[in-house]
């Protein structure tokens, strides 16, 4: 029990501040920022998957998140039949031509063994590739996205439960991690961080920029929910009954009917979207306690202590047979895999997809800072880290403002230092996350809640 | 006649703003390289350096031009340039001191310092936006063109025009001045020479009686020279807005990794042939070809590579090949 303590003093310490919020602000911002914390939870997991057991440094998150992301909309959103029957068959060719160029390729590099010769040849065949994939695909891309561009102008996707899309989201992200860890995994660390950041670029450009695809920049509204619409909550008569029989005391004390009415109304509408928001969080909940059990487990399997071995002395764990190169691939695809996951649950979570959201500041550094605060190799940590840098991120502005006017209540409210101040609270997010890795990096290297290694003794 | 048509065109629209674009990256791609190669880690605060010092020279062109001080035909940012370069390298010292120099002294390892870098780039972007805010701010005065596209018609008689800004030109006589001090002063005084063994290796370096403390904060002080003066010439030439500053690291980091990271050579280079590219893969040539082909072969199609969205793209894709064919760079750089 001692050796849980501090795990269970921090986490109370969060749940607490969270219940703040809920008093303080309301209890609708406090569920939203839990179930963000949720989902950043599960970021930070996946990112210290590949950071904290095998010390693969990777700031792509950004794409990862974006593919999770991109999978919802190919997952739950109905086919667009007018834009398939206008290039549906050009797009498909396209895709059977990426495979050709894969497959080529691939043959090349098998038959060839001159060096100089195969690079020329790979180089033609993805060169003629290319400009066969844009003679094919162009007017077809053309006629997709004219079909109704206001609303559509795009294929659509398949119009499947959206929970599908969440395993569909990972399995994208394992796709480009392969991709990725193929090219980029034999690099050394701090280039490593420079290929990831620069490919997970590509990917959110592709995705901004092909409106064919997921309407790109034009965004994706509406998306399917697992969970019950307000407005259909707020119509049916067993939740109106259950809001009437938890507030039985409030309305009693009011007198006039149809003032009881509109306070019921207004009391169904809160807790509506209360209820709806507490389903998302119960559902990342189980989302975030399956992972845990997972790799916990993993960690402490045969397994885990491998890839221990193999991040703390590369060389001798290879020495000792252990293919270095497969494992750091394998765990590079599953912690990508799980990125991948919380982006999807993110979109859900937002019912909308906005491609230009996706920036290297907020997607990448911002859950880095997590996975470093939180502790590396540990997944308690992890979760912690998520959470409490998650709370600072989106509580810091309302902080800074309230410091700002406390240190400033001297000054008139037309002093143009106050005025500029309290326009550039938002700011201070970024100073105070800032400072924060700093200090953290500086006396707490192994953040929050370090990694333990349990070794039993013989 | 339509051979030279169409050479002015790609004058015009390509191979000008690649050379000015190209001498933008270059100052921040070497800026990166000598980072990693003397103080031994990828500087992810980059982007967010070159704001901070193009910060001061916004901020106080904005002053000089309230009190009536400039500079006529060039502008005033010129004369604030030696100002913000003093700001940019005290910061970039205290920085030193308080941040990275422990991480120095304990030999911490490259990636430790490239997350403290990541710290330094979150209370960097933090102070600039606060100070500044995040918008968008022009602070170009002075004489906009040299030559413009109607001059050069009435003058040569030809159908297309060529337009000279004057930031392009700017920014190419400022780069190559700055440069080539900088060659000069790395390959042929003392102090140079001592820094270049410092990077080559630090133990030999140490025992042939180099003093680290001087060679790092020498790094430090040209450091800022390039971060102020390319970010001011970046400024000037399109606009000063942090984010766009903070995702020109990208850029910046591929050109220094093509060019062979830790090569200030090979990154100023570097910098060129991921400006030519971006922009030579992204333009559309129909026009080019409407010039030099007969009239039954003229294209219908745009004849564009890629579309302009994937501009950043390009370059990194570039970054992605050579890594893939070879990983320390066209010319030579630090081992990986």
């Amino acid at each position: 029990m001692r050796k849980y303590l501090n795990i269970i003093t921090a986490y109370s310490i969060m749940l607490f501040l969270i219940i703040l919020v809920g008093i303080f602000q309301s209890w609708s911002t406090a569920l939203t920022i839990l179930n963000y914390c949720l989902i950043s939870a599960v970021m930070t997991m996946g990112a210290n998957i590949q950071w904290g057991y095998a010390g693969l440094i990777n700031f792509g998150i950004m794409g990862y998140t974006a593919l999770g992301g991109l999978a919802v909309v190919l997952v739950s959103v109905a086919p667009v039949p007018e834009a398939w029957s206008a290039g549906g068959i050009n797009m498909l060719l396209s895709l059977f031509l990426i495979i050709g160029i894969v497959i080529s390729v691939k043959f090349i590099l098998k038959k060839f063994h001159d060096k100089k010769y195969k690079n020329y040849l790979i180089a033609l065949s993805i060169i003629l590739g290319v400009i066969l994939i844009r003679i094919v695909s162009s007017p077809g891309i053309e006629a997709i996205e004219s079909v109704d561009p206001a609303k559509t102008g795009f294929l659509g996707g398949l119009g499947l439960p959206v929970l599908f899309s969440w395993i569909v989201g990972g399995l994208l992200a394992a796709g480009l991690a392969f991709i990725v860890g193929k090219i980029a995994l034999g690099l050394r660390a701090d280039y490593l961080a420079i290929a990831t950041l620069l490919i997970a670029e590509i990917v959110v450009s592709i995705v901004k920029h092909e409106d064919w695809l997921a309407r790109g920049v034009k965004n994706v509204i509406g998306l399917k929910r697992p969970v019950p619409y307000e407005i259909d909550l707020q119509n049916s008569p067993w939740f109106i009954n259950l809001v009437e029989k938890l507030n039985q005391g409030k309305l009693n004390l009011i007198n006039s009917v149809s003032e009881q009415k509109d306070v019921l109304n207004q009391l169904v509408i809160d807790a509506s979207s209360i209820y709806v928001k507490l389903c998302m969080t119960g559902l990342f909940l189980t989302v975030v306690i399956i992972l845990l059990i997972v790799t916990q487990k993993a960690l402490n399997s045969p397994w885990g202590r491998k890839m221990r071995a193999i991040r703390d002395n590369e060389e001798a764990a290879g020495a000792m047979g252990k293919n270095v190169v497969k494992e750091h691939l394998l765990i590079f695809i599953l912690g990508s895999a799980i990125v991948g996951l919380a982006g999807a649950m993110m979109v859900t979570n937002d019912g909308l997809f906005t491609p230009g959201s996706y920036r290297p500041m907020r997607y990448t550094f911002v859950i880095w800072v997590m996975v470093i605060v939180g502790g590396t190799g540990n997944n308690f940590g992890a979760i912690l880290g998520g959470f409490v840098v998650w709370f600072l991120w989106v509580e810091a502005g309302p902080m800074a403002l309230f410091l700002i006017n406390f240190f400033t209540t001297h000054l008139s409210d037309t002093n143009a230092l106050k005025v500029h101040l309290i326009e550039s609270a938002p700011y201070f997010r970024f100073l105070i996350i800032g400072i924060g890795l700093l200090l953290m990096m500086r006396y707490r290297p192994k953040g929050l809640i370090p990694e333990k290694i349990n070794v039993k003794k013989f | 006649m339509e051979l030279l048509n169409a050479f002015i065109l790609l004058l015009n629209y390509t191979i000008i703003p690649a050379i000015t674009y190209g001498s933008q990256l270059a100052l921040g791609a070497i800026f990166v390289t000598l980072i990693y190669g003397v103080l031994r880690f990828a500087n992810f605060a980059t982007g967010d350096m070159m704001s901070f010092g193009t910060m001061f020279a916004v901020l106080l062109t904005f002053y000089f031009q309230s009190i009536g001080i400039g500079l006529g035909v060039l502008p005033t940012a010129l004369l604030t340039l030696p100002f913000a370069i003093i700001a940019m390298i005290l910061y970039m010292l205290f920085i030193d001191k308080f941040v990275f120099k422990y991480y120095r002294v304990s030999k911490s390892a490259p990636v430790q310092l490239a997350m403290v870098s990541v710290g330094v780039m979150f209370v960097t972007q933090a102070i600039i936006r606060i100070i500044i805010g995040p918008f968008d701010r022009r602070f170009l005065d002075g004489e906009k063109f040299i030559l413009k596209a109607s001059e050069f018609k009435e003058m040569t008689g030809l159908n297309e025009g060529l337009t000279i800004k004057s930031t392009q030109a700017i920014t190419v006589v400022v780069t190559i001045i700055l440069v080539s001090i900088l060659f000069w002063f790395l390959n042929k005084t003392k102090t140079g020479t001592s820094m270049r063994a410092y990077s080559d290796n630090e133990d030999l370096a140490l025992l042939s009686g180099i003093d680290p403390k001087r060679v790092v904060m020498l790094t430090w002080i040209i450091a800022g020279f390039l971060a102020t003066v390319g970010g001011v010439l970046y400024g000037l030439d399109k606009s000063y807005k942090p984010f766009v500053y903070f995702n020109n690291m990208l850029p910046i980091f591929a050109a220094a990794i093509v060019g062979g990271i830790g090569n200030p050579f090979g990154a100023f280079l570097g910098g060129y042939v991921i400006a030519f590219a971006e922009i030579f893969i992204t333009y559309a040539y129909k026009k080019f070809f409407t010039y030099i082909l007969p009239e039954s072969l003229e294209p219908d199609s745009l004849v564009q590579l890629l579309s302009t969205d994937y501009k950043f793209a390009v370059s990194f894709s570039i970054l992605v090949i050579v890594l893939l064919f070879r990983p320390s760079g066209i010319f030579e750089g630090k081992k990986i």
